[in-house]
């Protein structure tokens, strides 16, 4: 009940903050920061509670779990269910969720209600399609996520956002629908070989498939992931999107959004697909390389500050997809923390430029430079978060991007080595970003006023986050652990069905 | 013809009995809410008079009419879409200065040819209904007699229409050359063998021509942006779905009866037009700044995506079809329902101008039509995602993987033309309010029912789906 419990909150949450934002403005940021901490103080204690007890350690078994009847006749079902991968992808979808209502605090001041309906609404629906067990309500919450993010970008974006929304909106509808596809193949091949339609995905694990088959449902699949991750050569929508949308839209944009794509791959490719996986292994894995590479290029020659931090999920999810691929435990890990850190890193470091643009009313790298004397709390936050992306050691990033590099090297050694520049490029557009913000003479004599209790307290929970993962990263191995066994054991079994 | 049958035509009967019933109440006492009140009773009446009828069925009145369950749904379905319609009709006209009682005697006129349709089964019955609809259509569409584009709609369409149903008769006159009957049934039989007869197949390919051009699918469908545009919001709304729905209906049962679709030319023949409607439909819905004609377009393409499903030929196929055609019905009435609102009596809301900003102006008809159009574009919690995918289910379960494809990428192609109307509303404008928007109190409560219905059945569809798969098996 409690995984409903979480959705539900945000759904409420946003419909109340809606409707209270016609009288009182700051009531509807209230009520939003509520629903979305409320919801993250539930993940943590179900966390805590789950982490003393042994649940988390037995592989197979769901921490918690809800199923209900939905539609019967197509054999669909409310299935709700948590292991360690959804329950750390939670923690960080509400983690952003609270930073990215804290970070519209000032931004945001028209249509206040409508914006924080459509924030919460997909927060709630990324929260279902961490949570979806059923493959139809996970597509369902898949395309729920996309409205909201859409309005987002659309009415509260920057000069040409209805030109990035639209464009972001016809990607992942395209891919999806292909997504869609492949499901409903899945389904029908289940039927064939069992006579019972479901979508369940435990049930439909280990579904005989002619390697035929099996390889175009799989591409179905890793069409709609690939976009949403987004994959070399998918990524055009991203720059826009990020670049466009309102802060919280790209925090959430660049530390959720993406996500739902490297868990869609974790979670449904490899286990239902392993040997079509396999087979494609190396083109997945060359493309996920040259993205690292292009992203990081792409980045370094960026003078619009948003668009270059845009460019630099490119390249970081790149990792993500290689250690995906690479499917071995140390990859694996790696791409876990790769994937949380990005979060926390990127998010941060769009809030930061949502906070030098809301001061300066600008994005250009040119029209700054020398801000550090001005507002060196800002800048301080600045060079953290850009040391952190670029993978600095001691730092989330770092860790996981070296774990990635470790797990691929027994896959290939050249595809490491290349991707291994790529952490090298990155300290190019860091160390620019740096540079030309913050070093340098106060040219364009900016009097800004610095960080305030507020944005510290957005700021100080991510610097511990990147540290605590940077130096201690193991209760987060520990959760995630009998989670990647189970997923692992079910892409074994699935190969051995089809072997016989 | 005894009581029984008489009893089981008593949906027919009472909106055929409210139809002069409202003719003479306009010769003693014009009042405009008068009609609209006995239009109501009367159909709120044949509604409830399916509870006593549903028991006697199936039963064949005449050899002309078939009363089963299948009919009786759509009856129901048909009864309530003209319901609401009824109701926009007469917001609709409140701001229009002509004569505004005898509306209503034509909708009831077009609603009986509707319900004749679908519980037809023979081919007299069939153009009986067909010529009962489209006649009183001609005279709704053309209703504001004395302005130009419903006058040009009303002359366009009663042409084309005129010229189809020649299609029609003729292929009607050669099955019944080869085969000599007009039964359905008879028809379903003799037609397993005569199949690929060629007078057979140029008589249905003639009756798909005539069919073809009601439903405004490829390449008959010139006529529908015209209309669509000229004929009056809620007379479009209803064009758009109780006529196309009755003839979908109709289809329905005649070709799956008479396993027509088992005949390879006739195969191809739909997926041809498939294919056609979405693709055109799709594309030049893009090149559109007008609403009402943009929706026309993307009419034209649902017609198409209904065709995938039909296609399919199995009991999904069936049942995606019903339930197409119900999210498809609310959908539609609600999307002309709120450029019925927004209509002033100068003109019809049809550009795209007159929706810019509606948002900021008035959240609550700017968040229905938005809904309106997530559900033509089959997105979810909208009934019009669960309709796609049944539709993708169906044609799945049939393995026509190809037609699947194209529907899937021309949907996102529609999904462009929505998103351009839907931004359109959320536009920041700085538009005065143009002379007190008019508020539409009865309107407002079709539109609000409406969208719950599009919610509803889009997060729990079950009870609809019970009631399709005892309808179903015909």
């Amino acid at each position: 009940m409690i995984l409903l419990w979480m959705i539900v909150i945000l759904l409420v949450g946003g419909l109340l903050a809606w409707a209270f934002g016609r009288w009182s403005v700051s009531a509807t940021r209230w009520i939003s920061l509520i629903a979305v901490s409320a919801d993250f103080v539930i993940g943590l204690t179900v966390w805590i509670c789950s982490a003393s007890r042994i649940d988390l350690l037995q592989p197979q078994a769901w921490v918690r779990e809800l199923d209900w009847n939905w539609i019967p006749p197509f054999g669909i079902h409310f299935h709700l269910a948590l292991d360690g991968l959804s329950l750390l992808l939670l923690m960080l979808t509400f983690l952003l969720g609270t930073m990215s209502v804290l970070a519209s605090w000032t931004e945001i001041q028209e249509a206040v209600g409508f914006f924080h309906l459509n924030l919460l609404w997909v927060l709630a629906g990324i929260t279902g399609v961490f949570l979806a067990m059923d493959l139809f309500l996970f597509y369902f919450a898949w395309e729920l996520m996309l409205v909201p993010m859409y309005f987002l970008i659309a009415i509260w974006g920057h000069e040409r956002r209805v030109y990035a929304a639209v464009k972001f909106f016809l990607f992942t509808q395209l891919s999806g629908l292909l997504m869609l596809i492949a499901i409903m193949a899945l389904y029908f091949a289940h039927h064939s070989a069992t006579g019972i339609f479901t979508f369940e995905y435990a049930d439909l694990l280990g579904t005989p498939l002619s390697s035929h088959a099996a390889l175009w449902i799989m591409l179905g699949f890793f069409v709609a992931f690939a976009v949403k991750l987004p994959m070399f050569p998918f990524h055009t929508w991203l720059p826009d999107a990020h670049t466009e949308a309102p802060t919280a839209g790209s925090v959430v944009l660049a530390g959720l959004l993406l996500k739902t794509g490297a868990y869609g791959l974790l979670r449904f490719v490899m286990p239902l697909f392993p040997e079509a996986a396999q087979a494609f292994a190396p083109i997945a894995m060359v493309l996920a390389v040259i993205g690292i590479l292009y992203g990081a290029t792409l980045a370094f020659a960026q003078t619009d500050l948003k668009r270059l931090v845009a460019y630099t999920s490119v390249s970081h999810l790149g990792f993500v997809l290689l250690g995906i691929f690479a499917w071995n435990k140390l990859a694996l890990q790696g791409a876990l923390i790769t994937i949380i850190c990005h979060g926390v890193s990127t998010g941060a470091l769009f809030i930061l430029v949502g906070a030098i643009q809301e001061r300066l009313r600008t994005r250009e790298l040119a029209r700054m430079s020398g801000l550090w004397a001005t507002v060196p709390r800002l800048g301080g936050a600045g060079l953290f978060f850009a040391l952190a992306s670029m993978g600095l050691p001691g730092l989330g990033d770092f860790v996981g991007e070296f774990m990635i590099l470790l797990g691929v090297y027994q896959k290939s050694r050249i595809l490491t080595a290349v991707a291994a520049v790529g952490i090298l490029a990155s300290t190019f557009y860091a160390l620019k970003f740096v540079q030309y913000a913050f070093h340098g003479p106060n040219n364009h004599h900016w009097a800004l006023h610095d960080l305030g209790m507020r944005e510290a307290i957005i700021f100080i929970p991510m610097i511990v986050i990147l540290l605590w993962l940077g130096l201690y990263p193991q209760p987060a191995f520990n959760t995630f652990n009998p989670a990647m066994e189970t997923l692992q054991q079910h892409a074994g079994q699935t190969m051995h069905a089809l072997r016989r | 013809m005894n009581t029984t049958d008489l009893l089981a035509l008593l949906p027919f009967l009472l909106i055929a009995g409210t139809s002069v019933f409202v003719m003479l109440a306009i010769a003693v006492w014009r009042r405009h809410w008068l009609s609209l009140c006995i239009t109501l009773v009367g159909m709120a009446a044949a509604f409830g008079s399916l509870w006593l009828v549903a028991p006697l069925v199936p039963r064949k009145v005449t050899s002309l009419l078939i009363l089963d369950q299948y009919a009786l749904f759509y009856i129901g379905l048909i009864i309530t879409a003209t319901f609401a319609i009824a109701i926009l009709c007469y917001e609709y006209l409140q701001r229009h200065s002509e004569t505004r009682e005898e509306l209503y005697v034509l909708l009831l006129v077009a609603t009986l040819g509707s319900m004749v349709l679908v519980a037809s089964s023979h081919f007299v019955s069939f153009f009986l209904g067909l010529e009962i609809l489209s006649v009183a259509l001609y005279a709704l569409a053309a209703y504001l007699h004395t302005r130009r584009r419903p006058l040009e709609a009303g002359i366009k369409y009663l042409i084309l229409a005129g010229s189809s149903s020649a299609f029609l008769l003729f292929g009607m006159a050669l099955i019944y050359a080869q085969l000599g009957t007009m039964e359905l049934f008879r028809l379903a039989a003799l037609l397993a063998d005569a199949r690929n007869s060629p007078l057979v197949l140029a008589g249905l390919t003639f009756i798909v021509t005539g069919v073809g051009f009601k439903l405004g699918v490829v390449p008959f469908h010139l006529w529908a942006p015209d209309v669509y545009e000229g004929a009056p919001a809620p007379v479009t709304a209803f064009i758009a779905t109780v006529s196309k729905g009755a003839i979908f209906a109709l289809l329905l049962r005649y070709f799956y009866t008479a396993g027509a679709l088992h005949s390879r030319p006739v195969f191809v023949l739909f997926a041809i037009i498939a294919i056609a409607s979405m693709l055109i439909g799709n594309l030049l819905a893009l090149l559109q700044n007008n609403v009402k004609r943009i929706l026309a377009y993307s009419s034209i393409a649902h017609m198409g995506y209904l065709l995938v499903a039909f296609e399919a030929n199995n009991t999904t196929a069936s049942e995606a079809v019903v339930f197409y055609l119900v999210a498809y019905f609310i959908t539609t009435i609600g999307a002309f329902g709120v450029v019925t609102v927004l209509s002033d009596e100068e003109r019809d809301a049809g550009r795209l101008e007159d929706y810019a900003g509606l948002f900021w102006r008035r959240p609550m008809l700017a968040s229905i039509f938005t809904l309106m159009l997530l559900s033509l574009a089959g997105i979810p919690v909208t009934a019009g995602f669960l309709a796609k995918f049944y539709v993708v289910t169906a044609g799945a379960s049939a393995g026509i993987w190809s037609l699947i494809l194209i529907l899937v990428i021309t949907s996102v192609i529609g999904l462009f033309y929505y998103l351009r109307v839907v931004i359109t509303m959320y536009a920041r404008v700085q538009k005065e309010a143009p002379h007190a928007e008019p508020r539409a109190i009865g309107g407002s409560y079709v539109l609000v029912a409406l969208t719950i219905l599009l919610v509803w059945l889009g997060v729990c569809p079950v009870p609809l789906l019970h009631v399709i798969r005892k309808v179903l098996p015909m």
